[in-house]
C-alpha cells in the first residue's frame, strides 16, 4: 500500500482535472489576504529572536514518510548538487517544506494541500507511467514527467493542476535552499559581514552596467 | 532599560508623558535633560535593543525562512515585539464592510513603539508643506512656518545621526552644515536607476536615513544642541561615545545593537536616564486623562497589564505621545461631566481628519543586472537614494489631475537572500528545474528591483475614527472604529505612480514585473498600511477649528500637550517622524518655559 498514492482519491483526481478549466493566474491564489489576518496560534508575537530555529521547532511536521521521500527526490530534481552548490535535499530543504506546509497562519493549510496532493499525484503518475515509485525513477524518467509540468502556460489542461504544484513546489524549494549558507554562497550573495567602509560598486560591475 | 515598578512611582511629577517611540521618546529627553522630572509611561513590555537584537541572523535561521506571518508582519526578524496591524486582545472596528473604507491601525507594543523597527527615512517638511491650502486651496495651513520649525530640525538631525545631502531642490529643505552625516556611496542598482532616471526628468538623490555613517563628534555636537546647559552636554556626549557607526550589515528593521541607527531605545532613552530625572514604567495601558475641579489635567490613570490593576499617577503636565490614533482614543476615553465629548474636544475634532501616506509599488526585471559580477552591496541596510516629489511646476500648473506629490523610494540588487529568493521567475525562465534552473538563478538574482511611492494625502471629511458604542479591549477599554475614504487626490497619484514606475523600468531596458495598474483605486495601498498615520487632534490658530495650538497644547485644556503626530494638520509625502520630533522638541522647550514660569 501506497499511502501517498491512497491520499489522492478519485474525487480529488477529477477536481484536479476539472480546475484546469477555471484556471487562476498563476502566483495569485497564494497572496495574502486583503485585509489583516486574526491572530492564530504561531510561534506568537515575542518569540526568540536570537535563536537558530530548525524545522519543527515550533510545531510539528506533519509529512508522512511516503511524502517525505517524495519531497526529498523532487528537491533534488530541481535543485540538484553541482559544482557551485550542494544539493536542496542535503541542506535540509525538504524539512523547510514540511514545516512550511505544517505551519499553523492562514494560506498554509492551502499549501499544504496542494503539496499533499501533488506529492501523490507524482507517484501515481509514475506508477502510470513507469510502474516504478517516482523516487526509483531514472533522471530521465523523472525528468518526462516534470518536463510535462514545470511550465504552467505550457501545461496541457489535464496537467494545469499538476503544473500549479510544481511552480509552488520550487518555489518554496528555491526559498529553503537559497536561504542557507550553503545556497547564498551558490547564489553569489557575499555580504552579512561587517566592513570598515561601503564603497559602493567595485569598477567592474559599474563597467558592465555601462556607468564607468 | 532600569524601569520603576509601579509602587515606587513619586507622588508627583513635573511631566508625564505617555508613549515611548520618537514623540515620547523625544519630548521626555528634552523635558529630563533640561532639568524636568518624568514619568513615561509604556503600553508593552520592557526592550533592550543592545541585548535582544537579532544581528548578522540570516533568514534561514528564523521560522519560514523569516518571511512575514500574522504573528510577524515585518518578518521574523523584525524587531516589532507584540505588534502589528492585529494585536492579540486590543481589537478596532471599522464603520464600514467595504474593503476600501478599512483602516489598518498598526500598534507596537514595547519600550520605543515602532522606533525599533521603522525605515529611518528622514525628511524635512518643505516652505510648501506648511502652507498647503495657501498654495492650492485644499486642506489647512499649519499655524507655523518651515523657519519656527527649521531649528528644531537641525537639532533633531544633530542628535539623532541623519545621513544626506543637500541638494537645493524646490520644497526639500537643504540642512546647515554640520547637521547631516555622510550619505552612503549608491548601490548598483540606485547608480543604475539614476543614470536611466534622467530621460525621464526623475532626480535620484541621496536620500535622508537616521543611520550613523560615521561617529557622532562629542565634543562639537552637545554644544550645539544644548547651549548654556552643561550638564546635558555632558550626558549627550557620553551617549555619543557609546553609539558605533554603522558597520554596513543587518537590516536596519531589526534595529541595532551597536546603536548606529535611531531608535528611541539606543538614542532618547539612554541619556534621559541617565539624567536622573527620568521615571519609566512599562506595560501601563494608559486610559484617560484625570481632570481636576479647575479643569486642569492632573495625571492619568492606567491598567498594569502585569497585574490588571489600576493606577493614577499624578503631574503638573500631561504630554500624550502614544500615536496618533491611541491618544485621539485616550482623549475620547477621557470623559467627564465637564467634558462630556472627552477632553479637548469642544471642537468636536478630536478624532477627525485622520491620514495615512499615499502608498503604490510596482516590480521590474532588468537584464542589464543579470550576472554581475559577486560584490557586497548591503549597504547602511536600507535605501541609499531616492527621488524627491519632481512636478511642482507641473502640478501647480493643474497638469496632473492631483494636488499634491510624492517621493519615490526604490531598489534592488543583491541584497541577503530570504523567503522569495529564486522564487516567481517561471516568465523569465521558462519553468526551467535541475542545473539549469540554478544558473537561472544566479544569473537573475540581482536583477530585481522594486519601487514604492510614498505620497501626500489631503485631510478629508470622511476619514476619522471615533469610540465604538459596544466593543472594548481586554482591559474593558472602548475601541476606536474607523472611518476611511481615499479622494480621487489620492487614487490619481497612485496611478500616477504605476505609470513613472513603468516607464522607468522601461526606461533601465526591464520589464515590469506585473502590469501597471491604470485603475488608482486599485493601485493604492489599504489606508494604514503604509503605517504613517496623523491627524486626529490638528493644531491650528482658531480654538472652533482645531484641537491645539502650534505648540502642542490643548486649546481646552492648558497643562495637556499631544507631541504625536495627532496634531498634524497635513501629511506631507516627507515620512512623518522627522518632524513629529523636531514638533514635540519644540513643544517641549514651551511647556518647558511655562513650568518655569509658574503658569502651567
Amino acid at each position: 500500500m501506497n499511502p501517498v498514492s491512497d491520499a489522492m482519491d478519485r474525487r480529488t483526481m477529477i477536481k484536479w482535472v476539472m480546475a484546469a478549466s477555471a484556471a487562476t493566474a498563476a502566483g495569485s491564489q497564494f497572496s495574502w489576504a486583503a485585509a489583516p489576518a486574526a491572530p492564530v496560534k504561531g510561534y506568537g508575537t515575542d518569540p526568540d529572536l536570537l535563536k537558530k530555529y530548525a524545522a519543527g521547532d515550533c510545531w510539528p511536521l506533519t509529512f508522512t514518510a511516503a511524502e517525505k521521500a517524495t519531497a526529498a527526490v523532487l528537491c533534488d530534481t530541481i535543485i540538484p548538487a553541482d559544482d557551485k552548490g550542494p544539493s536542496a535535499s542535503s541542506v535540509k530543504v525538504p524539512e523547510f517544506i514540511d514545516e512550511w506546509v505544517s505551519a499553523p497562519y492562514p494560506n498554509h493549510d492551502r499549501d499544504r494541500k496542494l503539496i499533499s496532493e501533488g506529492l501523490a499525484w507524482l507517484e501515481a503518475e509514475s506508477q502510470r507511467r513507469f510502474q516504478n515509485d517516482f523516487a526509483s525513477l531514472v533522471l530521465r524518467q523523472r525528468n518526462a514527467i516534470c518536463d510535462d509540468i514545470c511550465h504552467l502556460p505550457d501545461a496541457k489542461p489535464e496537467l494545469r493542476q499538476a503544473a500549479r504544484f510544481f511552480a509552488r513546489f520550487r518555489d518554496l524549494c528555491a526559498s529553503g535552499y537559497y536561504t542557507t549558507p550553503a545556497g547564498m554562497k551558490d547564489i553569489g550573495y557575499v555580504g552579512n559581514v561587517a566592513l570598515e567602509k561601503f564603497e559602493g560598486p567595485p569598477p567592474e560591475v559599474l563597467k558592465k552596467l555601462g556607468l564607468a | 532599560m532600569p524601569l520603576i515598578d509601579p509602587d515606587k512611582a513619586q507622588a508627583q511629577y513635573d511631566v508625564i508623558v505617555v508613549g515611548s517611540g520618537a514623540a515620547g521618546g523625544q519630548t521626555a529627553y528634552t523635558c529630563a535633560l533640561e532639568g524636568a522630572k518624568v514619568l513615561m509611561l509604556e503600553a508593552g513590555r520592557n526592550y533592550d535593543p543592545v541585548k535582544e537584537t537579532p544581528m548578522f541572523q540570516t533568514n534561514g535561521d528564523a521560522p519560514l525562512r523569516g518571511t512575514s506571518t500574522p504573528d510577524k508582519p515585518f518578518g521574523f526578524h523584525d524587531a516589532t515585539i507584540d505588534g502589528g496591524w492585529q494585536v492579540p486582545g486590543e481589537p478596532y472596528t471599522s464603520a464600514s464592510s467595504e474593503p476600501e473604507r478599512q483602516f489598518w491601525w498598526w500598534r507596537a507594543r514595547m519600550l520605543g513603539g515602532r522606533t525599533n523597527h521603522w525605515g529611518r527615512i528622514s525628511l524635512r517638511n518643505g516652505q510648501y508643506d506648511f502652507k498647503p491650502r495657501s498654495r492650492d486651496g485644499l486642506g489647512f495651513d499649519w499655524p507655523l512656518n518651515y523657519e519656527d520649525v527649521a531649528p528644531y530640525y537641525d537639532k533633531v538631525e544633530m542628535l539623532i545621526g541623519v545621513y544626506g545631502d543637500n541638494r537645493g531642490l524646490e520644497n526639500t529643505p537643504d540642512s546647515p552644515a554640520g547637521c547631516l552625516q555622510p550619505p552612503p556611496a549608491f548601490r548598483a542598482a540606485e547608480r543604475f536607476g539614476q543614470h536611466h532616471g534622467k530621460k525621464l526628468g526623475l532626480p535620484v538623490v541621496p536620500i535622508h536615513r537616521a543611520v550613523l555613517t560615521q561617529k557622532q563628534d562629542p565634543d562639537v555636537l552637545p554644544a550645539k544642541i544644548h547651549p548654556g546647559n552643561p550638564r546635558a552636554q555632558r550626558l549627550l556626549a557620553d551617549a555619543m561615545r557609546a553609539r558605533q557607526a554603522c558597520f554596513w550589515a543587518t537590516p536596519c528593521g531589526r534595529g541595532c545593537s551597536i546603536k548606529a541607527n535611531y531608535q528611541s531605545t539606543t538614542v532618547h532613552l539612554p541619556p534621559a536616564l541617565a539624567s536622573g530625572n527620568l521615571d519609566l514604567i512599562s506595560d501601563a495601558m494608559v486610559r484617560e486623562v484625570t481632570v481636576g475641579p479647575d479643569g486642569r489635567a492632573t495625571g492619568v490613570v492606567f491598567i498594569d497589564r502585569r497585574t490588571g490593576k489600576e493606577r493614577t499617577v499624578k503631574g503638573k503636565v500631561v504630554v500624550l505621545a502614544a500615536s496618533s490614533g491611541e491618544t485621539v482614543r485616550i482623549l475620547l476615553n477621557s470623559k467627564s461631566a465637564r467634558f462630556p465629548q472627552g477632553l479637548a474636544n469642544s471642537s468636536g475634532l478630536v478624532g477627525k481628519y485622520i491620514m495615512d501616506t499615499v502608498g503604490a509599488s510596482l516590480g521590474g526585471q532588468i537584464p542589464a543586472m543579470e550576472s554581475l559580477p559577486l560584490h557586497n552591496e548591503d549597504g547602511a541596510g536600507g535605501n541609499h537614494a531616492y527621488v524627491p516629489w519632481w512636478l511642482y511646476k507641473e502640478q501647480l500648473a493643474g497638469k496632473l489631475g492631483f494636488a499634491r506629490g510624492y517621493h519615490i523610494e526604490f531598489g534592488g540588487g543583491r541584497q541577503m537572500p530570504g523567503y522569495g529568493t529564486g522564487a516567481g521567475m517561471e516568465n523569465i525562465t521558462r519553468g526551467s528545474y535541475g542545473r539549469k534552473f540554478k544558473e537561472d538563478a544566479r544569473r537573475y538574482y540581482g536583477s530585481f528591483m522594486w519601487f514604492a511611492g510614498r505620497g501626500e494625502m489631503i485631510p478629508n471629511e470622511e476619514s476619522f475614527c471615533d469610540l465604538d458604542p459596544v466593543v472594548k479591549d481586554k482591559w474593558g477599554i472602548p475601541v476606536l472604529r474607523f472611518h476611511w475614504k481615499w479622494s480621487e487626490h489620492e487614487t490619481r497619484q497612485a496611478a500616477h505612480m504605476q505609470r513613472t514606475f513603468a516607464d522607468w523600468i522601461t526606461a533601465m531596458g526591464g520589464k515590469p514585473r506585473s502590469q501597471p495598474q491604470a485603475d488608482g483605486a486599485k493601485a493604492i495601498e489599504p489606508g494604514g498600511k503604509i503605517i504613517h498615520e496623523v491627524g486626529g487632534a490638528i493644531m491650528g490658530s482658531d480654538p472652533r477649528k482645531s484641537v491645539t495650538n502650534q505648540w502642542c497644547q490643548t486649546w481646552d485644556v492648558k497643562n495637556l500637550f499631544l507631541t504625536d503626530g495627532a496634531p498634524f494638520c497635513s501629511n506631507a509625502d516627507k515620512n512623518p517622524t522627522l518632524t513629529i520630533m523636531a514638533l514635540a522638541w519644540r513643544a517641549s522647550d514651551y511647556l518647558l518655559a511655562g513650568l518655569k514660569k509658574g503658569e502651567l
